[in-house]
């Protein structure tokens, strides 16, 4: 219903709006909050604790964004949403940006009047199968049922795997996180499917999770990050370099603790990136401290990585992929000047 | 003496009434169709201009995911254009199996509840007060996660004579295999059917002109049912059937009803059937008794008294409100997707609107649909609402 209505709201938004898109940073300036739309429940990347608090990867992402254009970064509505409703919320202007474990693919950048602006993490398609059926590689799968999410890039990757590899499956198919993994619980299906960092958070999130365990095939590519309107490439800006301006901030070693101090040094990068020399802020309409904000409120990408998703939490994912270029990892943020 | 037909073209031309009410209509309808165009148009310029794809010709394009049930050949290598399909034969099927089991459940409520045995009236009133009070969707998901799901892993699956399984994943049943010599008895069944529809015309036209009776109905079964039975077993019974067992992860073999399936259409029968149920027995409550004593005072026995007299006239009263109820259970049946069934919605509005992107079209399309849909069974059930009405008269 609520999917019906969101798909009912951007229809209506695109029949009247003529000139919408335009001006969000004017918008979210005039409203004083940044409404961003996040996953229902996703432990590490958007998760509400029973205070109302949000956390995560995803949710500090947002929250970067608020810092570097409010000078706040708790001036953050969160919107929950579903895989299926999470595009519509964005056309139809519902929310100002969308970071919700979306992968970046070529019919999403293309089709949707969308614009992906960089990614938050390198993920990839993983299987989580009961134990008791003593399966050690997916390519054992043919035959099996699988309980996935409605609306995902996981949908398509798995006929693609299984067609390649000339397996059969039923794909059991719900709206969202939980209900997929209530019925893999209730043995609907045999194996559950989705991005590998969440298969974690799902397996934590099982009655006994010794009873499941995450098989070593990945799949597929799933670069996920925030995504914004096509047509307004000022906002677009904005979010793609404060995501930019953490992944410097932690290749140059600025951290929340140090940022202050960081700024009245004498690197001149780190000067450039923080506000106190050139004018980086003003090229993107903001104010100088922009990125200064954002890292000195939610931090650089490894404060984001570990607070969430890190060896010390309970995903206790490393960073692999997405530690820095010189680290070995792909994360390789442009230069600001 | 004035020619009235002269009088008449007297008048001017926009005075004359048919002509005003014609030119409005026409009026009314151009100016609905023109702004329903400029909407559409409208919206699909501002789409393009905002880089959104718009357009049908994603129909063509290869789907890439699988579907969990269809009554159609589909695979991931399949068209969007055979996911509506899938999905609206999903839902046609659903709505389907639902109208004929409320309708039995509900007329059997309706009947109950004026029955003069106090626990059987009870019964049935307790039915149809609890079921229609309960919103829908908590019926849906407690026959899917409260009963279903709790159903054993398949390894531990309720075995029915090693032909039946049941277990979380469905219910198995054999699935008949035709041989051949059997299209001879499917034949022979059709055939039947239209010699029966035929005798009960003549039986009808003979008791009109001579009073005298003939047995259609037993007549019709053992044409229809009796004489094809016969001759399947003469050509050796030419059916087979293909039993389900458990080969690796599943059950393979026979026929699967997917518990999602069970589910909704136990859930859409029951709700839908305790409104039947009233309506039924306000139909018949609303024939008054004294038709049922003239009836008897003619000497018509109480079966035929019930069959001539007085559901003929109760019909007149249940069709139109039974009218809606199938239109409300063809509607409610896309709450499937609360429960993953593969219905239109699900699979059309649902995952293909969210792989291509195209709201506009693919919400049109389904809008569409389930226009088409109601206004059918609408039709459908005017036309039948005719026919009973003129048998009274
Ligand atoms: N990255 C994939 C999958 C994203 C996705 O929706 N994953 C599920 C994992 S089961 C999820 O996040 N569910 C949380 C929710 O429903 O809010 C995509 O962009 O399509």
């Amino acid at each position: 219903m609520k999917q019906t209505i969101t798909v009912l709201g951007a229809v209506a938004a695109a029949m009247i709006a003529t000139s919408a898109s335009a001006g969000t940073l004017e918008d979210v300036q005039k409203r004083g909050s940044l409404s961003c739309g996040v996953s229902t429940g996703l432990p590490g990347f958007s998760l509400q604790d029973e205070k109302g608090n949000w956390t995560g990867l995803d949710v500090d992402t947002c929250r970067a964004v608020a810092a570097a254009v409010l000078g706040d970064a708790n001036k953050v509505r969160f919107v929950p949403l579903t895989a299926k409703e999470r595009f519509t919320a964005l056309q139809s202007g519902e929310i100002d940006m969308l970071s919700r474990n979306t992968t970046w693919t070529h019919t999403r950048d293309t089709s949707l009047g969308l614009n992906f602006a960089g990614v938050n993490y390198y993920d990839g398609q993983g299987f989580l199968v009961q134990k008791a059926l003593g399966v050690k590689s997916a390519l054992e799968l043919d035959g099996a049922s699988v309980c996935i999410q409605a609306g995902t890039t996981t949908e398509l990757n798995l006929a693609d795997y299984f067609r390649e590899h000339g397996m059969k499956y039923s794909a059991v198919v719900f709206d969202t996180s939980d209900q997929t993994r209530e019925g893999f619980e209730a043995a609907r299906c045999d194996i559950l499917t989705s991005d590998q960092s969440q298969l974690y958070a799902i397996r934590s999130k099982l009655g006994n999770p010794d009873s499941a365990m995450v098989l070593p095939e990945v799949i597929s590519k799933e670069p996920l990050g925030p995504v914004v309107r096509q047509g307004d490439d000022a906002w677009f800006n904005i979010v793609k370099w404060t995501l930019m301006a953490q992944i410097n901030a932690e290749e140059m070693g600025v951290t929340s603790a140090n940022a202050d101090q960081m700024a009245a040094g004498t690197n001149p990068g780190v000067k450039r990136l923080l506000g106190t020399e050139g004018d980086a802020g003003a090229k993107l309409g903001l104010s100088a401290d922009w990125a200064l904000n954002a890292v000195k409120q939610v931090g650089n990408y490894a404060e984001m990585f570990d607070r969430n998703v890190g060896p010390n939490t309970p995903l206790a994912i490393s960073r692999g992929l997405n530690a820095q270029w010189n680290k070995g990892g792909i994360l390789y943020a442009p230069p600001v000047r | 003496m004035a020619d009235p037909e002269r009088t008449q073209s007297k008048t001017a031309i926009w005075n004359d009434p048919t002509f005003r009410s014609i030119a409005f209509q026409v009026i009314a309808a151009v100016l609905i169709v023109g702004s329903i165009w400029y909407l559409f148009d409208n919206t699909m310029t501002n789409m393009e201009r905002r880089g959104i794809t718009t357009g049908f010709g994603f129909l063509g394009e290869t789907s890439g995911f699988g579907i969990l049930m269809s009554l159609i050949e589909y695979d991931e290598t399949h068209t969007y254009g055979r996911t509506f399909l899938v999905g609206l034969l999903n839902t046609l099927l659903v709505s389907f199996l639902g109208i004929i089991a409320a309708t039995i459940l509900g007329f059997i409520l309706g009947v109950a509840r004026l029955s003069h045995n106090w626990l059987i009236a009870k019964i049935a009133t307790v039915y149809v007060e609890v079921l229609r009070n309960l919103p829908l969707l908590l019926q849906i998901f407690f026959w899917y996660i409260a009963v279903l799901q709790t159903l054993p892993h398949p390894r531990q699956s309720f075995n029915f004579a090693d032909s039946f399984f049941l277990n979380a994943r469905g219910f198995y049943v054999p699935g008949p295999v035709p041989e051949s010599g059997f299209g001879i008895v499917m034949l022979l069944f059709f055939a039947a059917i239209v010699a029966t529809v035929f005798l009960a015309r003549w039986a009808h036209k003979r008791q009109d002109q001579t009073g005298q009776q003939f047995p259609v109905f037993w007549s019709g079964v053992g044409l229809i049912i009796v004489v094809p039975l016969v001759v399947f077993y003469l050509l050796g019974a030419p059916m087979s059937f293909d039993y389900p067992a458990l080969r690796g992860f599943n059950f393979q073999g026979g026929i699967t009803i997917i518990p999602e399936l069970i589910a909704l259409w136990l859930a859409l029968t029951m709700y839908t059937a305790a409104f039947i149920g009233e309506i039924v027995r306000a139909g018949i409550q609303g024939v008054s008794h004294g038709q049922t004593e003239a009836a008897h005072a003619l000497g018509l026995r109480h079966g035929p008294t019930l069959r001539l007299v007085i559901i003929p006239q109760a019909m007149r009263i249940i069709i139109p409100p039974l009218t809606s109820q199938y239109l409300n259970l063809a509607k409610n049946s896309s709450l499937a997707t609360a429960i993953g069934y593969p219905d239109l919605v699900g699979v059309f509005m649902g995952t293909t609107l969210n792989q291509t992107g195209q709201a506009v079209e693919i919400v049109a399309m389904t809008m569409a649909v389930y226009l088409t849909m109601s206004l059918s069974i609408s039709a459908f059930m005017n036309w039948f609402n005719k026919r009973m009405a003129l048998v009274e008269r």
